[in-house]
């Protein structure tokens, strides 16, 4: 059981004020905020020992590159990886798509072959996949959703053929909340032998995440919506395919030797880290880690799970509301419109009342286009937020009917 | 009046609330009251793109002043644009290129200023702004 008065002291932000009132911070889903010790460490990464890792002789270089492969470490082992090796610290899961869009591509993709995404992926699971496939004469295939948001399996084992290189899918949709079914989408793509990347951008803050008992051959996620700082990002990826996918940028600590005539490059993982890499933020984002294995991943899932189901109960009992991606299977995400109102009129009034949602089409146009809208108000709840706040949330939206129509 | 009378009046408008909630009751009511568009310039011509809510603005010039009618499918982006044209339809391309906006300021609309916001204000201005600056040119030809 998680002791909600605890868990909300050690985020300060939740006690601030927003137009004088009690801030209600519904917007988890764009970006998560940071326990303490997440600033904490990062004032101590900048002010004790900052220093280029893995480049200087001297003892601060020393301590910051330790820290920052106990940081690797700390990731490997809260997603259950085999080796360090196959975690790549980078800016954040869009980079992370980039790069395996890019090197997966240069290694593995040719003219004619094609490339298997959701209905459901937002847009940074969309455009690197576009790129690749005009780079390479490739095509994207789309695994088509139903009206509740839920992948048609059925359709997709329909899609995979002999030229389907990789699919792509989300953990979790970040406009409906809907969980996608891995489990059968990762033993349809290996029973052709095809590698399958999980977006876990909506997926690893929520639950337990074990990428080899999921056995997916990719799993990204970003660091700020997991309660880390902004800027980090992870790339996991086993092995067979890293070893053979060519680096995404080049520079500095991701090569052996240069010479202008030829380059060796790194091993792994360093291979894809080019450039001066945020070690300030790989060690942040392992406290942010540290502090949620303490607190309990299924401790928070159990949360949240409440927190979903009240908050939608509350919702529904207003007339008017409807819910887009209304199922069992979801993370703790509500989008909704009020029949006769525009969701950015909603979101700012509820903005006016210290409730922050988001609004619009949440950087998934297709999923929007998908049920004829152009945006929903999206609520996303953590394991941080109340019942009271769900609550808030429905007066306010009972506020906002009053004031439009 | 001038264009800052009436933004003075705007100002004076808004200033008699102190909270945000009836301020944006305000501009809604305002939204409400925006006289309609001829629905035929309802076209993607007449469309300023925002990320969150459609904006269309029609001028119309009679040689000598730009008149605009507006629409919006958001009714706070509505009242907004309201006080756009409250302050600008109906003045000459000059008067219109050169009018120093303040009262977004003054009426606290600056945080919808800048140019990630979403409702498409900057893009508003911009766009009445170009249209003046089009129709000098074609008077001064």
């Amino acid at each position: 059981m998680i002791d909600v008065d605890r868990i909300r002291s050690d985020f300060p932000i939740l006690s601030e004020k927003v137009y004088g009132k009690d801030l209600v911070y519904l917007d988890n889903g764009a970006t998560t905020q940071k326990p303490r010790i997440v600033a904490d460490t990062l004032t101590e990464v900048l002010t004790r020992y900052n220093a280029n890792i893995h480049r200087g002789v001297h003892r601060l270089s020393d301590i910051a590159s330790e820290e920052y492969e106990k940081a690797r470490e700390t990731v490997r082992a809260f997603i259950n990886a085999g080796s360090t090796d196959e975690i790549i610290f980078n800016s954040g899961t869009t980079a992370a798509i980039n790069n395996i869009a890019f090197s997966f591509g240069e290694r593995f993709v040719n003219e004619g072959d094609e490339i298997v995404i959701s209905a459901l992926e937002h847009h940074a699971n969309i455009v690197p996949w576009q790129m690749l496939c005009e780079r390479r004469g490739a095509k994207l295939k789309i695994i088509p959703m139903d009206d509740n948001g839920v992948l048609d399996l059925k359709a997709y084992k329909e899609l995979l053929n002999g030229s389907t290189k990789i699919v792509a899918v989300t953990q979790a949709s970040n406009a409906l909340g809907v969980i996608t079914p891995l489990n059968e989408i990762i033993a349809g793509a290996h029973s052709n032998d095809i590698p399958v990347l999980v977006d876990g951008a909506q997926g690893i803050q929520h639950g337990v995440v074990d990428v080899r008992e999921m056995d997916c051959d990719f799993y990204v996620f970003s660091g700020h919506k997991i309660y880390g700082p902004t800027g980090i990002g992870v790339l996991y990826g086993k092995r067979k395919y890293l070893d053979l996918m060519p680096p995404w940028q080049g520079g500095g600590d991701m090569v052996k030797s240069v010479t202008f005539e030829k380059t060796t490059y790194n091993e792994l993982p360093f291979k894809f880290e080019a450039g001066t890499t945020n070690f300030p933020g790989a060690i942040g984002l392992a406290a942010a880690l540290n502090y949620i294995t303490g607190t309990g991943r299924e401790a928070i899932a159990e949360r949240e799970a409440m927190l979903l189901e009240y908050a939608t109960t509350k919702l529904k009992e207003i007339e008017g509301i409807r819910i887009y991606g209304d199922v069992e299977n979801k993370i703790s995400v509500i989008s909704f419109l009020i029949d006769g109102i525009h969701q950015y009129d909603a979101g700012m009034v509820l903005d006016k009342m210290g409730i922050a949602v988001r609004t619009g089409t949440h950087c998934a146009q297709p999923v929007m286009d998908r049920f004829g809208i152009d945006g929903t108000i999206r609520a996303s709840f953590c394991f941080y937020n109340t019942t009271r706040e769900a609550d808030l949330l429905a007066d306010g939206v009972r506020r906002v009917k009053e004031m439009f129509l | 009046m001038t264009i800052n009378e009436v933004q003075d009046q705007i100002i004076e408008e808004f200033s008699q609330f102190d909270d945000w909630m009836e301020r944006y009751e305000l501009l809604i009511d305002n939204g409400k009251d925006l006289p309609p568009i001829d629905p035929a310039r309802k076209v993607n011509d007449y469309l300023i793109e925002g990320c969150q809510s459609k904006v269309w603005l029609y001028p119309e010039f009679d040689g000598t002043d730009i008149s605009f009618t507006a629409d919006s499918d958001a009714i706070i982006t509505r009242g907004i644009v309201s006080l756009l044209i409250r302050v600008l339809s109906g003045r000459t391309p000059e008067e219109i290129m050169n009018a120093d906006l303040y009262f977004i300021d003054s009426i606290g609309l600056r945080q919808n200023l800048s140019p990630t916001r979403s409702n498409g204000l900057l893009s508003m201005v911009r766009q009445i702004k170009l249209y003046a600056i089009a129709y000098n040119a074609r008077v001064n030809k």
